[in-house]
């Protein structure tokens, strides 16, 4: 699902446009953007070919988590700039959506993974990472060239086609990781109150991690649906006048 | 008097749907709509929107066809509301299902905490709150039936089961954890349980009096909208400082009846009120600044001198 909504937020208008009009012309704004989108894009790139690497000399998915940590929550948890540039208007997105969809990833990431150590030799964290990292590589450097003008097409085709598979490997990799989660955090009481205490109130941290796994199953099939129905409409007209 | 006759354009597509004849100029858009409800049955007045540009704001239902400048051939734009629903239907449904659920928790705790639940015996304050919740419940149920005036008649469907799950779901989170054998009573004991508890009576005749001041202000059968004023209650001077003092007396006795009962999930569903409360007042407030010139200016919406 964090795969899936990261991709929802510029789907909902190709690109991304400037909130206010005058922060348009604003070269100062522009500038610190460009440099987000292309630290983030470097940084997930970094991540890619961090994967690459150990898959390739060590075959070793147990111990993939450890080799990638430092860089994945660098950048996953720089993410929520994101949400604060569309708070304040930097960029024009809708905040709640943003906040949603960067809450999710960081939550997977703080809250289960750094979480509970012993998900982090599970295959399943291959699965969300590939997801993860091939969409940011792509989105972010969609996102620089819409500050520049101009996207290749190339560029909004990947945007568009990708997702196809790299969603349902991405959120069978983040449900499983909460899944194999479960019993730990039932184990620990992590995260947890319960009754009696003095602010009458009680919360299960397993039961909150059950129901997210839950919602995922409306959410997806709606993510995806809206994905796929963007792709029909941005795909099947390249020359079609990029809209702002 | 000619006949008029005006065309119905979707507010969307732009398309031609039907054009009604028949009309005068002093015909209304009510008659408008009565019009199109006779050709097209499935849209019930209520149901129908109409605007004079597409991408305008609708038109009222007591307006003229001269007054909105609609001479012979001139277009209004339809748009399909939805399935409606009677304001009336929406509160006693959202209403009623506090008060049930907390009763549930309350008198028949072994169907929610186990059978050893039923011998524990109640603090005090178990007690009180259920007075209190059950009071507030079914004196909001009585004002829909007696005290509100609606200036619409309907709202969305889909409305109902949004509100509902709202209502019912804070009902049961509340319920759940006051009525709990393992819920322990207030830090400060009597004093915050009984100074609680007068706060809460105090906002509930303060929200009370604001909605018969409302009532009153506004001729049976009309839709007239005038200045909220002080009368003669002391309730309602707080109209001094703020456009919608009935939300913020109901802000207080949750506020209120969070502190009696020092339940962290009361606070939330406070929280969670005084939010959608403060965007309503604000919207209430703007457009009574927009619509009255003399409207006093030293008000505020929500929280005096605040918000």
């Amino acid at each position: 699902m964090a795969t899936a909504t990261v991709k929802a937020s510029s789907a909902g208008g190709d690109g991304r446009r400037k909130a206010n009009p005058n922060m348009g012309e604003n070269n100062a704004v522009k500038a610190y953007l460009v440099a987000y989108n292309v630290s983030q894009m470097l940084g997930w790139l970094v991540l890619m070919i961090k994967i690459i690497h150990h898959m390739a000399a060590e075959q070793d998915v147990e111990t993939l988590y450890a080799q990638v940590e430092p860089i994945l929550k660098i950048f996953q948890t720089a993410a929520v700039m994101e949400m604060v540039h569309s708070a304040i208007g930097l960029v024009k997105s809708n905040p709640v959506l943003t906040g949603f969809q960067v809450f999710s990833r960081v939550f997977l990431l703080w809250g289960v993974v750094w979480s509970v150590p012993e998900v982090q030799t599970t295959g399943y964290i291959l699965c969300f990472l590939v997801a993860w990292t091939i969409t940011e590589i792509i989105r972010y450097s969609f996102y620089f060239f819409s500050l520049l003008g101009q996207v290749p097409y190339f560029l909004k085709w990947c945007r568009y086609t990708f997702f196809i598979i790299l969603y349902p490997i991405g959120v069978t990799g983040e449900v499983m990781t909460i899944y194999l989660a479960l019993p730990h955090v039932l184990e620990s009481d992590m995260y947890s109150v319960s009754l009696p205490n003095t602010a009458n109130i009680s919360f299960s941290y397993y039961y909150y991690l059950c129901f997210i796994i839950f919602s995922y199953l409306p959410v997806f099939p709606q993510l995806y649906g809206h994905m796929l129905a963007q792709r029909k409409k941005i795909i099947s007209s390249p020359q079609r006048p990029k809209k702002e | 008097m000619f006949s008029k006759r005006v065309q119905i354009l979707h507010a969307r597509s732009g398309e031609l749907i039907t054009s009604l004849g028949d009309l005068q100029p002093k015909s209304t858009i009510y008659d408008v709509k009565k019009a199109f409800a006779k050709e097209k049955r499935k849209y019930y007045p209520d149901r129908q929107g109409f605007k004079t540009d597409p991408r305008g704001k609708m038109v009222k239902d007591g307006d003229t066809l001269e007054s909105l400048g609609l001479k012979n051939g001139s277009r209004l734009y339809f748009k399909d509301l939805g399935p409606q629903v009677g304001w009336t239907t929406v509160f006693l449904t959202e209403y009623a299902g506090p008060l049930v659920i907390y009763l549930i928790f309350y008198l028949r705790p072994s169907i929610v905490y186990g059978e050893d639940a039923a011998e524990l015996p109640y603090a005090n304050v178990v007690h009180i709150a259920a007075g209190c919740w059950s009071f507030h419940y079914a004196k909001r149920l009585l004002e829909t039936v007696f005290v509100h005036r609606f200036s619409h008649a309907t709202m969305p469907i889909a409305n109902i089961f949004k509100n509902s799950v709202y209502y019912w779901g804070f009902a049961a989170f509340v319920a759940y954890f006051v009525n709990h054998p393992l819920y322990t009573p207030p830090a400060y004991g009597d004093l915050q349980v009984y100074g609680g508890l007068a706060a809460f009576v105090i906002a509930e005749l303060g929200n009370l009096s604001v909605h018969i001041a409302l009532r009153n202000l506004r001729p049976p059968g009309t839709k007239e909208r005038k200045i909220p004023r002080s009368t003669s209650n002391p309730f309602t001077w707080l109209f001094g400082l703020v456009s919608c003092p009935n939300y913020s007396y109901e802000a207080t006795a949750w506020l209120a009846f969070t502190v009696m009962t020092q339940c962290l999930p009361a606070g939330l569903f406070m929280l969670a009120g005084f939010y959608q409360m403060a965007v309503w007042a604000q919207g209430k407030h703007r457009n009574y600044l927009k619509e009255f010139k003399e409207y006093p200016r030293r008000r505020a919406a929500i929280v005096p001198f605040v918000l």
